[in-house]
């Protein structure tokens, strides 16, 4: 890594937002390859996620770092010839908050933690309905799907959810991973699914050990 | 028994319960272990209402209330009209900060929930720090109640002054302000049907020995300022990009948030102040941002609640094991903390002597479990933690809308059995 990667790299991970923004400002217009800046960012990312995976880093960092990845990335990606950022996921995971329930905190940073890790995840936003899951399922085909949900009405919603990937015959090929608010081992064997994750390390982990690099 | 005999046994009855509430939260063993009955929707489910309904009718939620309360003979029950018999005013105001039953879209039978949103933006910092009264009449009403847009043509008054004041009363009579003048007066008068049925309610079952656990509630600092003012985006990035506007709102915050909760006890005449934390969980802030942002704010409205003669019963959302060393640091005897998935053990250890420990049954047994788990579990809490005092039994964060009426009956079932 030449020197301004590395300083922009160090920005980005030491929470430097102003150092790191206007770095990667400078760089791009002196003509520094805009593939190569990503690099940089997308190296920074996983020493961020790392250092949240070991209790230094906690969501207000996630948030930062995924706020300067947008300003930097808004900047570089209008200089990048299209087809050029082609990289190969290491699988995809189908997140959303199941029906009824409106949160989306818990499940955003899961999404963000299982991107920087190197996942394609189609995010579904709130209040899905089952037939929502079961469509993109057909459509995306996932490894894993992570429902999200915060209230305890989402227990039912979850485990009916599970049950219409199933009635539609596509259980045994996937994954299914729960979390939020009062989701334990309980509600795991209630609703179905594979797992649960009491937080966005755990969502990684899981994910990991069932899509093998 | 004569109707006299009737009220000397309930009366009775409303003490036994009020001292052994006071008994384990001063740290002292009372005669048994006690229990506080709380709940959003879990009593309009129990009597086969749905959450619209509860939502909208006094009285029937009333009647559910008081079936509830009288079923499951708790030592002090926190009223549930506060927390859910909204709905009518909501619709007269047009309120935007939460989606609730039967209202765009939401089906009739989920309970409300709230809208994370910027609802101050960075630039709004100022208006708040010169002028907070105003910042609220201005700018933040119109925004979270759509009828009260008006509000903001009202006199700057901090500005407008002698004769001026005079002059200024002509704001009032514009057609769009004057229609949201009459919306307030609407909005006050259906909160006033509201409370008179909640009023009568909770003087019944005063009469039939229940005390209140709950008179008023309250928030922490960094809750007001992430939840209701700058959105959990907002509030993240400001420890990063705004923190000294941050600190100063926080500092303003930590007097003015006692300051309106002593206010609403003394118009209760009551002693208890609920408060939900939402940010103090491990893992949403490290251990240093806890220490800055967190907790010194809040510890200063505890100390002034305190300073009041008001007991805080405060819900540490989450798992906050790791707080549990710093927020020791309270007046012995005064304190409740109810837990949801902080480990009771530690936090027992670590709170001996100073805090009542509240909870912590969990919502997953409640909802899918068996009463004999419940009533093991409860035993189990009982005797690792009970003595000495300083626990109340209550759900994880109270009792969840969905909870099997037979694994709640054996909770409260169960404390009559944990004896000192």
């Amino acid at each position: 890594m030449d020197d301004k990667g590395k300083q922009l790299a160090q920005h980005v991970a030491e929470m430097q937002e102003e150092e790191a923004v206007k770095l990667a400002r400078e760089m791009l217009d002196s003509g520094y390859d805009p593939i190569k800046l990503l690099g940089h960012c997308r190296e920074a990312m996983e020493i961020v996620g790392k250092r949240y995976e070991q209790g230094e880093y906690f969501l207000p960092e996630l948030m930062l770092a995924g706020e300067m990845l947008k300003a930097i990335g808004e900047m570089a990606k209008p200089l990048i010839k299209q087809g050029a950022l082609s990289e190969k996921a290491a699988g995809t995971v189908i997140i959303g908050t199941v029906q009824g329930d409106l949160h989306d905190i818990g499940k955003n940073i899961v999404t963000f933690m299982l991107e920087i890790n190197g996942f394609r995840v189609i995010d579904l936003g709130i209040d899905v309905p089952s037939a929502n899951f079961v469509e993109s399922i057909r459509e995306h085909n996932p490894q894993v799907v992570g429902l999200s949900g915060f209230l305890t009405l989402a227990f039912d919603a979850m485990k009916k959810t599970v049950e219409a990937i199933k009635t539609a015959g596509l259980r045994d090929n996937i994954k299914i991973m729960i979390g939020g608010g009062q989701v334990d081992g309980t509600v795991k064997t209630y609703t179905g699914a594979d797992a649960f994750g009491l937080n966005a390390m755990d969502a990684v982990s899981l994910c990991k050990q069932w899509v093998p690099a | 028994m004569s109707t006299g005999s009737a009220v000397s046994a309930a009366s009775t009855l409303y003490e036994q319960r009020y001292k052994r509430l006071i008994d384990a939260i001063e740290l002292r063993e009372p005669d048994r272990l006690p229990t506080i009955f709380f709940s959003h929707f879990w009593v309009a489910h129990y009597c086969g209402m749905t959450c619209r309904q509860a939502m909208y009718d006094y009285e029937a939620l009333a009647a559910a209330v008081r079936k509830a309360v009288i079923d499951l003979e708790p030592d002090a029950f926190q009223p549930v009209h506060p927390l859910v018999a909204l709905g009518p005013t909501m619709d007269i105001l047009d309120y935007k900060q939460l989606e609730w039953p039967g209202h765009k879209g939401l089906a009739e039978d989920v309970g409300y929930q709230y809208l994370d949103a910027e609802y101050m933006t960075t630039q709004e910092y100022e208006d708040y720090l010169l002028d907070p009264t105003g910042f609220m009449l201005h700018q933040y009403m119109p925004r979270v109640a759509a009828a009260l847009a008006p509000l903001s043509e009202l006199p700057q008054y901090p500005g407008v002054l002698h004769t001026r004041i005079v002059q200024s009363m002509e704001a009032y009579a514009r057609p769009e302000v004057r229609r949201a003048l009459e919306t307030l007066i609407r909005a006050g008068e259906e909160m006033q049907k509201m409370r008179a049925v909640q009023n009568r309610l909770l003087q019944e079952l005063k009469d039939l020995g229940f005390p209140i656990a709950a008179h008023g509630t309250s928030h922490a600092p960094f809750d007001v300022a992430a939840d209701y003012l700058r959105g959990s985006k907002g509030a993240m990035l400001d420890l990063f990009r705004n923190k000294d506007k941050l600190l100063t709102l926080m500092d303003r915050l930590a007097t003015l948030i006692p300051r309106a909760g002593i206010a609403t006890l003394k118009a209760a005449g009551g002693n208890m102040m609920f408060i939900p934390l939402h940010w103090g969980l491990d893992g949403f802030m490290s251990p240093k941002q806890f220490i800055t942002f967190f907790w010194p704010q809040f510890q200063r409205v505890l100390l002034r609640l305190v300073d009041a003669g008001i007991y805080p019963h405060v819900l540490w959302e989450g798992d906050c094991t790791s707080r549990l060393d710093v927020i020791k640091d309270v007046p012995p005897g005064k304190c409740v903390y109810f837990f949801e998935r902080t480990d009771m053990l530690k936090a027992k250890q670590a709170l001996r002597g100073t805090v009542c420990i509240r909870g912590n049954v969990p919502a997953s047994m409640l909802i899918t479990g068996t009463p004999n788990e419940v009533r093991e579990y409860c035993k189990r809490l009982f005797d690792t933690l009970g003595d000495g005092g300083g626990l109340v039994l209550d759900a994880s964060v109270g009792v969840p809308d969905e909870a099997k009426p037979e694994n709640v009956l054996a909770m409260f079932e169960s404390a009559k059995d944990c004896v000192y």
